[in-house]
């Protein structure tokens, strides 16, 4: 026991300090998804249903014209498949901020927010390890689907990747945003009613906007204000090597706005002391 | 804030010396969950190399205490700071210099126990080769090592203990808080605890602030800040608390002091 009373000056934390914190924040949420295996066969059961069952029934109702970034006539399964990419990680995304809540309820939370590290960065660590989960996801979801005629050029697969992290960004801090106002667990579930269906089906995911126009211009508008759409256009115009750059601007504010507001939502002086206790009050 | 005199020897801490770096100061503190005032106006310290018991029953505003000296919650009144770091001003720099146990389990029950050390080290930005070295070390101390790989989800209730005081300690800080670490474990386990506890504090001199309902985990040397529907109703060294309630040993000193605490001088 040597300096033990004396006050250290501030020393802050060096480059290499956050690096360390945030490998091992994504080696964590790996091993964790790892240890899953239900977790991973249902994320990829899911898309796959819609792909194997409902696209093959729906392909013959919906006729699809060529629109870009296709350069011929595609198959329905060949359209909805960044559909079901951004599903993916939509998905994924909801389920780490129900991990979230379920670790703010027994605690696990506490073990990353007494690091010493600044908070935002400890959340956007966090956000980063569940993008990183998503993308093995979808990254298997498009190995399956190749075998399925599914198959862009093969620069695609590279050019779709900054895409794929960009809007698991945006997906995933929408879902920690939204964590910070649930207050127990079992109102998870109501709230995966209200934001999940309504944004994967209010979008370009399942049908081209310019069909959901033609039968309700309301809806078309809700669509087009609807930030999914835009993660599912990104994703399809990355898949082919082309940028959609509304859409990149969409997602990416999006981002930035979502990501900010959980944050401050997961700061201390606001959103959690406001809660009262986190369980365990003694 | 005026720059506290850095001291030379921790044994020398006086008690009520405010130059003195403290481990733990909290300075009127109080906070409230809407109407409900969970706590009011608290101060005490913790020195350094000392073991203080934090003696509250359930409800007693313990757990919230310990939210906001680890900052899950922010300090509505007052301060709180650890050697002189103010947790609100520079978290960073406070939180570094402190490892926590909570009540509640905190462990990644799937993880194996290495892996659950290895991933609290990066949250502190230690990095991986130091990382495996502390982790080792810890292991062989709490005597888990033949255990490193298996997964915590096996270990029994005092193991998990041990492991999450190891853990705890990983980063070599200088104020320990441990928020009711012996609720539900047999006598041996406890007594285990206990004893590997005091021994951070005279060997490694660590500050602990030890909250407890339990009478029994105190001992004579001890400091004691009894602590009751917020209040903090008494507060020095163990002895000095028992003889100015009027009382023999800690159980009567506790009840007449949450007993009396409406006759107006009843508190400390």
């Amino acid at each position: 026991m040597s300096s033990i009373t004396t006050r250290d000056a501030p020393r802050g934390f060096s480059a290499s300090e956050y690096m360390t914190c945030l490998t091992g924040i994504v080696w964590r949420e790996g091993l964790r998804f790892l240890h899953q295996r239900e977790r991973f066969v249902s994320a990829l059961v899911r898309p796959l249903v819609w792909l194997f069952i409902f696209a093959a029934g729906f392909r013959q109702v919906l006729g699809i014209s060529i629109i870009p970034p296709y350069e011929t006539y595609i198959l329905y399964e060949v359209f909805i498949a960044p559909g079901l990419m951004a599903m993916i990680q939509l998905f994924n995304g909801m389920q780490s901020s129900l991990s979230m809540v379920y670790d703010r309820e027994m605690g696990n939370m506490r073990t990353l927010l007494v690091s010493p590290l600044p908070r935002g960065f400890l959340l956007f660590c966090k956000l980063l390890a569940g993008t990183a989960v998503s993308l093995l996801q979808v990254y298997a979801f498009l190995i399956i689907a190749w075998f399925w005629d599914i198959t862009p050029p093969p620069i695609g697969y590279l050019t779709v990747l900054p895409a794929l992290i960009l809007s698991g960004l945006m997906l995933g801090s929408l879902g920690m945003l939204i964590s910070s106002g649930i207050k127990q667990l079992e109102n998870f579930a109501g709230v995966m009613n209200f934001v999940i269906f309504p944004m994967f089906f209010a979008s370009s995911a399942l049908y081209p906007l310019w069909r959901v126009q033609e039968g309700s211009p309301y809806l078309y508008y809700v669509c087009q204000a609807n930030p999914f759409t835009h993660a599912v256009e990104l994703i399809r115009f990355a898949l082919y090597g082309q940028i959609n750059w509304v859409s990149l601007a969409v997602v990416g504010a999006c981002t930035i706005v979502f990501m900010i507001a959980a944050i401050y939502a997961y700061d201390p002086s606001r959103g959690l002391a406001r809660r009262g206790p986190a369980g365990g009050e003694g | 804030m005026t720059s506290p005199a850095p001291i030379a020897e921790p044994r020398e801490t006086p008690r009520s010396d405010p130059a003195a770096v403290q481990a733990l100061s909290i300075d009127g503190v109080s906070h409230s969950y809407g109407p409900r005032r969970a706590l009011i106006d608290v101060s005490f310290n913790v020195r350094p190399a000392s073991f203080t018991a934090l003696l509250g029953l359930n409800g007693a505003g313990k757990s919230t205490l310990f939210s906001l000296i680890t900052r899950l919650f922010g300090i509505q009144t007052g301060r709180v700071g650890i050697f002189g770091h103010d947790v609100s001003r520079t978290p960073g720099e406070a939180l570094r210099l402190l490892g926590v146990v909570f009540q509640p389990r905190t462990l990644d029950l799937d993880l194996s126990l290495t892996q659950n050390l290895l991933y609290h080290a990066a949250l502190h930005g230690i990095s991986r080769r130091e990382a495996a070295a502390r982790s080792a070390e810890l292991l062989a101390r709490i005597g888990l090592s033949d255990r490193a790989a298996s997964k915590v989800r096996d270990l029994s209730g005092g193991q998990m203990r041990r492991l999450e005081i190891a853990r705890a300690l990983l980063h070599r800080p200088r104020l320990l808080l441990l928020d009711e670490p012996t609720v539900g474990l047999d006598v041996k386990a406890r007594a285990d605890i206990i004893s590997h506890v005091r021994q951070l504090v005279t060997e490694q001199g660590i500050g602990v602030l030890w909250a407890t309902h339990l009478f029994d985990e105190i001992m004579a040397g001890d400091d004691l800040v009894v602590l009751h529907q917020g209040k903090v109703l008494a507060q020095g060294p163990m002895s000095s608390v028992i003889t100015e309630a009027g009382a023999q040993d800690v159980n009567t000193a506790f009840m007449r002091l949450t007993g009396a605490q409406t006759i107006p001088g009843g508190g400390a």
